[in-house]
């Protein structure tokens, strides 16, 4: 056997084996469907947001909630990614914007192939506002881009106020936060400034929002940002 | 398992390259991964083992190279070396420090037959 490489062959050349330089980003398929999706949207004046937490947050409460409140001011399309049933794409639908479930499976995050795909089932008008809803994972998704203007992510106040140090990747590739369900603050240890101050840690551009969904409060501010990130797309 | 997807992506990588150079067995494989992506070196060897099994790839050596993590300190002014995209500035001690560097991941090169 050949000492050098293991090989069964006693008399022969190394010039078979050789060495190719690639330097391709991991991510690259995921990101061509991103950048396609992006123009599309581009194309239609879409403003399109990736909404991404904790199982729990309640990004769907929160979805459904802003869905009610632009009904008959601006078309609102949404995709729930879950990875199973189509529970949350039912609860928007009841809410009377048009959704589409995907199930990943066993998949722990979106892909902008899929996302890709529910663009063109949903169809959305121009000019309006698409929300897409992550899985529930505050690690997974962070790498995956699908063509969204901005991620969003929501951080509860039932959660650690020290979440953003624990997964700061996430905190570092979306630009709002959303503190979600601020009605608990008065039973809960939450220090939201502190948790704010953590997620600036990560990214100091990260803008704060503070929401419930339950009592309104922050609803205003919040519909306000989406009004401006609207506006911006149709331009 | 986040790293599975990635491991998927790299075999995909892999045997695009490999079908292009017209290579029959993919003896190694050496990647970049930077020290503030969000891969677990262990977990991504276990996934590439698991996901080559079967390929072109199977059993090929895994490298991986660890890029630093580089941040921008908008108080000095000063590209910093950083570990993590919470680290505070090595100099000032702030927490103003934007992630610049280190977050890349890459197939870098293979080694073919």
């Amino acid at each position: 056997m050949c000492t050098t490489c293991g090989c069964e062959e006693h008399v022969h050349d190394h010039t078979h084996a050789r060495t190719v330089h690639l330097e391709e980003n991991i991510l690259a398929k995921n990101d061509a469907y991103a950048a396609e999706n992006r123009r599309r949207l581009a194309a239609r004046g879409i403003f399109a947001l990736n909404f991404v937490s904790s199982p729990g947050a309640g990004k769907t409460t929160l979805l459904v909630k802003t869905v009610e409140a632009l009904a008959g001011r601006l078309p609102v399309a949404v995709i729930e990614g879950d990875q199973q049933t189509s529970l949350d794409a039912e609860r928007i639908r009841a809410a009377g914007a048009p959704a589409i479930q995907i199930n990943t499976g066993k998949g722990c995050h979106l892909d902008a192939h899929a996302v890709g795909h529910a663009l063109e089932d949903l169809a959305p008008e121009r000019g309006a506002l698409v929300m897409i809803e992550n899985v529930g994972n505050l690690v997974c998704p962070a790498d995956f881009d699908l063509g969204e203007a901005h991620k969003v992510v929501i951080l509860s106040v039932t959660e650690g106020e020290d979440k953003p140090l624990k997964y700061p990747n996430m905190f570092r590739v979306a630009d709002l936060m959303i503190v979600h369900k601020t009605d608990l603050l008065p039973y809960v240890s939450f220090d939201v400034d502190k948790c704010i101050g953590y997620a600036r840690r990560a990214n100091p551009a990260i803008e704060a929002l503070r929401v419930s969904s339950v009592s309104g409060d922050g609803m205003p501010e919040w519909l306000g940002w989406l009004a401006r990130g609207v506006g911006e797309a149709r331009a | 398992m986040h790293e599975m997807a990635l491991a998927e992506s790299v075999l995909g990588i892999v045997e695009d390259a490999a079908r292009r150079e017209r290579a029959t067995r993919v003896r190694a494989v050496r990647l970049e991964i930077g020290r503030l992506a969000n891969v677990e070196i262990e977990a991504m060897r276990f996934c590439f083992d698991a996901v080559t099994r079967g390929s072109v790839a199977e059993a090929a050596r895994l490298e991986i190279d660890e890029a630093p993590g580089a941040g921008w300190c908008m108080r000095c002014a000063a590209s910093v070396p950083i570990d993590s995209a919470v680290d505070a500035c090595p100099r000032c001690g702030e927490y103003q420090v934007a992630v610049t560097g280190g977050t890349q991941m890459k197939v870098k090169e293979l080694e073919l037959e």
